[in-house]
């Protein structure tokens, strides 16, 4: 037998002692065996795995609810609502003129007249009507939509210039690092606000002549303007951010192996570093979202905001000051959907951050 | 890096502000060709517009900083005296969202988990929600309006506890989560615990070894912090009606009063981006392990 030829072992050999196992130690394990070793747990990614630590976050999560309210009465009320942010409010093809100034579920002396003649219940003013006549509930819900696509296209606009700037800069490093990342920190030291609101002015009337016209004229020059010096200014803190990851990033061993089969740089990028920044991308640009929101009504507070009659929470906060005594009402509302949905917006990125951001913890 | 970023903003005004539509001289009808043609070339306004930028900082830097179109008043002086309100102001804003803000960030720290703690973080999170000019209305209506406790804007009794509480609410509740969050940072470093082992006082570590190493966040948020208090209290003064440089920009922005609007921006950008110098060596002098390169 084989066992007499082995060698005796010796003294902490880690040579196997066969001695001590029999043939049945060596059958081949039977199917039922063989199961007990499968992984019965779906295999988490990066993704779930985040999202199921943000699930269990009660305060981004009761952010994510209210914002999802917010969206769906933003999309949804104008489709329901039977009155129109800009026009003031008729009653059976009659402009009422008695409907200015109403309070809240109030209705005006027609309407009433109207309703019990036809015996018809008119959709009510949830928030009244403001000083010409317009339900003020309508046109709140206009000035959320402003507020909220000003946030979304000003983030995006962010992400997509910061992301491919701050790419080209930390991949490409050296001399091209160099001289873009000056770019950024001349950008970086302007007083951005300042910028804003220069070039606010100015662009309004460079843009009102242009835009006449066409689809674009509805949204008003403001709003393009501001559009213009998201996309020249505030990319910058993400251009820096996503070099710094990438810098980090591209000394890893996977990137050296996907360079020395001679994967093309774009695609090592896309592939293999980027999604390996994604999570403070998302981070950033879910708390550019609430900044963003907040510069907009800055800006229209102090009358440079959407042109007329659109409006926007901050030109609403703005046009009720004259009449804040007698109707604070009319103040008080916008302000509380602004800070809402600021409020909303950052719990949900600090909660993204916890859930995402596993270095931190 | 700040002289040139000074360059990039005055260069940005200026150029932008030459985009706009119309001369200076277009309004009055009445003259002729030839007295606009004299006129423009009395101003230097025939010269190419590199020339005319560099005219307009020698002016700028002699302390001339043009006539406002709508007082038609030189506004360099006007700008003084409303400086001098807007500084008050301010100063009081920074330095007690600065202090109250370390105090605050500091009971957090230290009390983690308790309810100062607990208190402090909403208050913190609803503090950085609301804009201030959204704080001032509602300030404003809710003490002057509707509870009568504090009078409104006069010029002979002015009172600034609105409009600083106002400003000071945000930049406050940001350091108390700065300082928050270095602290308890620092606590955990091991020369605290080697503070603690030789048996050096709980007031000495707080105070000398956590607090000064928990400060240098703080150090560099003071320069956004100042741009924050000099936007935020563009709309503060308009809405407080104070008569200081924010009230004035917002009035000289509805007015389209241009060269005003240019030399506040100048100005302003100027304030801003001295207050970033100041940071960077302050930042220096607290924290020697930071070289500049």
């Amino acid at each position: 037998m084989a066992e007499e030829k082995l060698k005796k072992r010796a003294f902490l050999s880690s040579q196997i002692d066969l001695s001590k196992f029999n043939a049945k130690d060596f059958e081949k394990a039977t199917d039922e065996e063989k199961r007990q070793q499968d992984v019965m747990g779906e295999s988490t990614t990066f993704f779930k795995d985040g999202m199921r630590r943000l699930r269990k976050n009660p305060l981004a999560m009761a952010s994510i609810v209210v914002l999802i309210i917010i969206i769906a009465i933003a999309i949804v009320a104008p489709h329901i609502c039977p009155y129109s942010y800009s026009s003031i409010i008729t009653v059976d093809g009659r402009r009422d003129k008695g409907a200015t100034d109403l309070e809240p579920m109030q209705w005006s002396e027609l309407e009433a007249q109207y309703m019990e003649k036809t015996g018809k219940k008119l959709f009510p003013h949830i928030f009244g009507t403001d000083s010409m006549g317009r339900d003020y509930f309508i046109r709140v819900v206009y000035g959320t939509r402003v507020s909220l696509l000003v946030g979304i296209v000003a983030a995006v606009m962010v992400l997509i210039i910061g992301l491919i700037y701050g790419s080209i800069a930390g991949y490409f490093g050296g001399t091209v690092d160099l001289i873009m990342m000056r770019i950024v920190d001349v950008i970086y030291s302007l007083p951005d606000m300042l910028i804003i609101i220069l070039l606010s002015v100015v662009l309004q009337e460079r843009l009102t002549p242009l835009i006449k016209g066409t689809s674009l004229a509805k949204l008003g020059a403001n709003m393009i303007s501001m559009f213009i010096v998201f996309a020249l200014l505030y990319w910058v803190g993400m251009a820096r951010l996503v070099r710094g990851q990438i810098l980090q990033i591209k000394n890893n061993e996977y990137v050296l192996a996907a360079k020395s089969i001679g994967t093309p740089n774009g695609r090592i990028l896309r592939k293999h570093i980027i999604p390996n920044c994604l999570s403070i991308i998302i981070i950033t640009t879910a708390l550019q979202i609430p900044s963003a929101i907040f510069t907009e009504s800055y800006l229209s507070f102090i009358g440079l905001g959407v042109s007329l009659p659109l409006t926007s929470l901050g030109s609403l906060a703005n046009d009720a000051r004259a009449a804040m005594q007698t109707y604070p009402l009319r103040l008080v509302i916008p302000a509380v959907v602004i800070s809402l949905i600021v409020l909303a917006f950052n719990l949900l990125g600090d909660g993204l951050r916890d859930a995402f951001d596993t270095k931190l913890n | 890096m700040a002289v040139v970023a000074f360059i990039a903003v005055s260069a940005i005004t200026f150029f932008v502000m030459n985009l706009i539509p119309g001369g200076p001289f277009t309004s009055e009808k009445a003259m002729t060709k030839e007295v606009i043609a004299t006129l423009t070339k009395r101003y230097g306004l025939d010269k190419p517009i590199g020339v005319q930028y560099l005219n307009y900082m020698g002016n700028f830097l002699r302390g001339d900083w043009g006539v406002s179109l709508k007082t038609q008043r030189e506004i360099w002086p006007d700008l003084q005296s409303r400086f001098g309100v807007s500084a008050r102001l301010g100063l009081s804003a920074l330095a007690i969202a600065t202090v109250f803000g370390v105090i605050f960030g500091s009971i957090s720290a230290l009390t983690r988990n308790k309810w100062p703690d607990r208190l402090l973080v909403v208050l913190t999170t609803l503090g950085t929600a609301i804009p201030s000019f959204v704080l001032a209305t509602l300030l404003m209506l809710l003490f002057c309006m509707q509870l009568n406790l504090l009078p409104i804007w006069d010029v002979h009794h002015p009172n600034y506890i609105l409009p600083i509480i106002s400003l000071a609410v945000y930049p406050m509740a940001y350091i108390t989560r700065l300082t928050k969050t270095s602290m308890l940072d620092a606590l955990n470093q091991d020369y605290i615990t080697t503070a603690k082992a030789k048996g050096v006082p709980e007031s000495k570590i707080i105070f000398v070894h956590a607090l000064r190493n928990a400060l240098i966040p703080v150090v560099t948020y003071l320069g956004p912090e100042v741009a924050y208090i000099i936007t935020g209290s563009m709309v503060v003064e308009s809405i407080f009606t104070i008569p200081g440089m924010g009230t004035m920009f917002v009035q000289s922005i509805n007015d389209r009063d241009y060269p005003y609007i240019m030399a506040v921006t100048i100005f302003l950008a100027m304030l801003m981006i001295i207050a970033n110098l100041i940071t960077d060596i302050v930042y220096k002098i607290i924290d020697p392990r930071i070289t500049f390169d």
